[in-house]
């Protein structure tokens, strides 16, 4: 405690801002770092203001809990166990990155190698996970960027056909059940049903398509986010190999390249957490 | 490489080296990529000097064709009927020719409108303004070698000239340019079938924006660390001079808003390309119904304007920073105010996020919100207010020299006051009812921030010329220049808000049909030619820039006009590094003009015993 104390008076008396000094002890490197991730998030942030503005005005909107239920094996019913198990893998590989750095620090190069090589690891299997969930959305279920078959009714009503699935005929269902258009052979199949409630009752009606905005957005920026995951296990590839060969045991700034790799990676973990409580929670 | 030389008769030389700040730059070898070599020097250089050049001329050539479109479609305007068959030659398929009287094609005219605005707000008033002045001043005023990452500084220039190759090319294709408004609204942004010029044109646009997206963020990200960490011993921040605070500030702006451009750009392009409706919802084409619903064009507005509005201002507070250095310098005066001049910088910059739907308020955006929005956007005159009382009172009792860069200052102060009131009618919602998309806007944009900013940026290279070229100007062709173009400005603009107050709508190919506005067509006649006689003085300007260069009268000394910022005690002839030894250290505030009896005293000069701070703090 005692030393923090100190430390602290003595930058007080260097007067940081009176010129040839860097005032927030950052070399210009990590600082521009900063600065573009406050730029990058701005981007997000109108993403997902976008997201927001298209989904408020949208009368329906899927239920994530029914839309995400899939886990590998053909397995259903399962509502957010493989996204828990995605955005795990990519919070630890935050972890491991913290390890990168700290070795980076105390110049062991074997260990920043190791750390690094979990962490390519961990934005791997992060990108492994979403192509997975990409897929199944695509393949299994017919999700596009211009055609949503995710969406929940509106009003109570009575099954006049089952799907052969999870639906049955004479099933009934309230205000926000959610419910998936099944394709087979390339045809849609919306399931009609009967109206038993409010002004329309007693009408016979066909599932409606949920709102096109949900896939666009979908794809949009968990694509978006994916690309940022991308590009950064390739930086990570690069400066990990640079690590390796010994380049930054040489360097004045040392191993400055992993903590600038690392800032960047914690902010794209951090913008999953908002991807994830935006399309996956809310 | 170690050591340098110094003169012993070169008192100045002797007084950074006793007293100056060691950074040990040049202990290290610098290599020959700065220094060398045709290429390595003048065109993928890493000083920033050059860079400040490349991006000077770069944005003239841009000015030049920009400002010569505003020729042919105010030729257009100005005379509807006349024979235009003589463009032919230059403008190909989009004069057509009926019974031997050439007419120019509406899609073209709208083509040109377009790129007239997008050409003269990024590629002139961004990057050759903020682009040009940022590069030069930052590292020579602070008091830096170069910038924080020359590399980057480099690409930031490169991305910009690709984006200008592009936005070249599209100027080209059988379609024409993006022909939508330089706002690129959807839905003709959005549907390539909605009109000719939304095809490949839209897409080169987008292409070229987001690469000029990218060198803007190169630049400030390179301009916000320099001016943060890259500052010489002494200089801290309240005594920066004005030019830096206005540059971190539009750097500033630029970082935080030209991102959200770039998001609604991305989705625009998953809307053109990939089929997605963000921003599309019940549309018809030809009597079609499109299958493009949900999405929302407002919101391509609120994403446009986030950025739109702090653009403005990205354009006028390089231009403020500069005349506000010029003013004080020519005046031999105190920069009136200097605290109050860096806290209404920084107010502008905050209250630009908080005023963007003020260009939405009827677009259907909620009226109880646009109250807000007029409430923020009239407190911006109040910061604005302020600099313009402090250049005034910076001017009062001044020994003012009429030179070339002081005349437009002084042009740039009324400028900013004829447009900024009209601002003020404009940031009421009500009245927007009556104005908004009418000559009226026309007028006060041009004004406030087109005509503004290029005296801003014409007394930036008058005054700095001999900093960047080691020659000085044509005085006389100058002021021709600068008379000519203050009266010019007037004639163009002034009558514009009468025929706003009459309701003529702005981007209009013609009025021949409109009972209302005919009478209007001798002063859209008398428009023209003042617009026409105008664009005639800047190819003066051009032409004195480029003599100049070569032929200019040599500046022999350092500091030609007595000014106490720092890039002024660099060599003539500054290599890279700026400073051949030491850099000097600073020990007061840039404005000590006229103290204790000395015409001025240069940032370098420590006070004097019992010498009280000229500055505030």
């Amino acid at each position: 405690m005692a030393e923090t104390l100190t430390h602290h008076s003595v930058e007080k008396d260097e007067k940081l801002w009176e010129g040839g000094k860097q005032p927030f002890k950052v070399s210009y490197g990590k600082l521009m770092m900063w600065y573009f991730l406050l730029s990058d998030a701005f981007t997000f942030a109108g993403f997902l203001i976008a997201y927001g503005t298209l989904r408020m005005s949208s009368p329906t909107w899927p239920v994530p809990d029914f839309v995400f239920s899939t886990i590998p094996g053909g397995i259903h019913h399962k509502p957010l166990y493989f996204v828990t198990f995605m955005t795990f893998v990519l919070l630890f590989s935050s972890y491991t990155m913290v390890r990168a750095v700290q070795e980076g620090h105390r110049e062991n190069k074997n260990g920043v190698v190791f750390w690094m090589v979990l962490t390519i690891l961990g934005g791997i299997g992060f990108l492994s996970c979403q192509a997975w969930e990409w897929t199944t959305l695509i393949k299994g279920e017919h999700v596009s960027v211009t055609k949503n078959p995710f969406s929940s009714h509106t009003e109570h009503g009575i099954y006049l056909e089952g799907d052969g699935h999870d639906i049955k005929e004479g099933d009934s269902f309230a205000p926000g059940t959610p419910y998936l258009i099944h394709q087979h052979d390339g045809k849609w199949h919306n399931l009609k049903y009967k109206v038993t409630e409010g002004e329309n009752a007693g009408a016979v009606k066909e599932q409606a398509f949920g709102p096109k905005a949900f896939g666009a957005l979908f794809f949009f920026i968990t694509g978006f986010h994916g690309f940022h995951v991308l590009s950064g296990v390739i930086f990570l590839l690069i400066i990990c190999v640079n690590a390796a060969t010994g380049l930054y045991v040489k360097r004045r700034n040392g191993y400055e390249m992993v903590e600038k790799i690392g800032l960047y990676w914690h902010f794209v973990d951090l913008v999953w957490v908002f991807v994830f409580l935006v399309f996956y929670l809310l | 490489m170690g050591h340098v030389t110094i003169d012993p008769n070169d008192k100045l030389a002797v007084m950074i080296e006793e007293t100056g700040y060691d950074d040990h730059f040049h202990e290290h070898h610098h290599g020959d990529k700065y220094q060398s070599g045709f290429i390595g020097h003048y065109i993928f250089s890493m000083d920033h000097k050059i860079i400040a050049r490349q991006f000077l001329i770069t944005g003239i050539f841009w000015a030049i064709i920009g400002a010569g479109m505003s020729i042919i479609f105010r030729l257009q305007l100005g005379f509807p009927e006349s024979d235009m068959a003589w463009l032919k030659p230059l403008l190909g398929k989009w004069i057509t020719v009926n019974d031997g009287v050439g007419a120019l094609s509406p899609e073209f005219y709208y083509a040109l409108v377009t790129m007239h605005g997008t050409i003269l707000v990024f590629f002139v008033l961004t990057a050759g303004l903020s682009g040009t002045f940022s590069n030069l001043l930052i590292p020579l005023q602070v008091g830096a070698r170069d910038m924080a990452s020359p590399f980057l500084n480099m690409l930031s220039y490169w991305f910009f000239f690709l984006a200008g190759v592009v936005m070249f090319y599209s100027l080209f294709i059988s379609t024409g340019p993006f022909s939508g408004g330089w706002t690129g609204y959807p839905p003709l942004s959005a549907l390539p079938q909605a009109s000719t010029g939304s095809g490949t044109g839209m897409t080169l646009w987008l292409v070229s924006l987001t690469l000029f997206v990218v060198s803007v963020l190169l630049g400030g990200i390179n301009y916000i660390t320099t001016v943060l960490n890259l500052r010489t011993k002494g200089m801290s921040m309240w005594k920066l001079p004005l030019p830096i605070w206005a540059f971190f500030v539009t750097a500033v702006l630029g970082l935080l808003s030209f991102p959200v451009l770039a998001s609604g750009f991305f989705m625009l392009i998953f809307d053109r390309g990939l089929g997605t409706s963000f921003f599309l919802s019940e549309i018809f084409i030809n009597g079609q119904a499109l299958d493009r619903v949900g999405g929302s064009p407002i919101l391509y507005q609120h994403l446009f304007w986030f950025l739109g509005h702090p653009e403005v201002y990205i354009i006028i507070l390089p231009a403020m920073g500069i005349v506000s250095e010029v003013l004080s310098v020519h005046a031999r005066k105190p920069i009136f105010g200097y605290t109050a001049m860096v806290l209404s910088i920084l107010a502008i910059g905050f209250l630009s996020f908080i005023v963007w739907a003020h260009h939405m308020f009827m677009s259907g955006v909620n009226p109880f919100l646009s109250n807000f929005f007029v409430i923020f956007t009239l407190i911006i005159a109040v910061p604005s207010a302020v600099k313009v009382f402090n250049w005034i009172t910076t001017l009062y009792g001044g020994n003012i020299r009429f030179n070339s860069a002081m005349l437009f200052a002084i042009g740039f102060v009324s400028m900013f006051i004829s447009g900024g009131l009209t601002g003020i009618f404009l940031g009421n919602s009500a009245i927007d009812i009556q104005m908004h998309d009418t000559y009226f806007v026309v007028a006060h944009f041009h004004i406030v921030m087109g005509i503004a900013a290029f005296f801003g940026m014409f007394s930036g290279v008058y005054h700095w010329f001999p900093k960047m070229f080691g020659r000085f100007m044509n005085e006389k062709l100058g002021r021709i220049h600068f008379w000519g173009t203050l009266v010019g400005a007037y004639a163009i603009f002034w009558p514009m808000h009468y025929l706003g107050m009459a309701g003529v709508p702005r981007r209009y190919y013609s009025f021949d049909t409109f009972d209302a506005f005919k009478h209007f067509g001798p002063m859209n006649e008398f428009i023209t030619i003042s617009a026409i006689i105008v664009f005639g003085l800047q190819l003066l300007f051009v032409i004195n820039f480029f003599y100049s260069i070569f032929r200019g009268k040599k500046m022999t000394e350092r500091n030609p006009y007595g000014a106490n910022t720092l890039e002024w005690t660099t060599p003539i002839e500054a290599g890279h590094g700026n400073w051949p030894g030491k850099i000097p250290a600073v020990h007061r505030w840039a404005y000590d003009y006229g103290k204790d009896g000395k015409e001025f005293i240069p940032q370098y000069v420590p006070l004097a015993e019992g010498e009280v701070a000229g500055d505030a703090h």
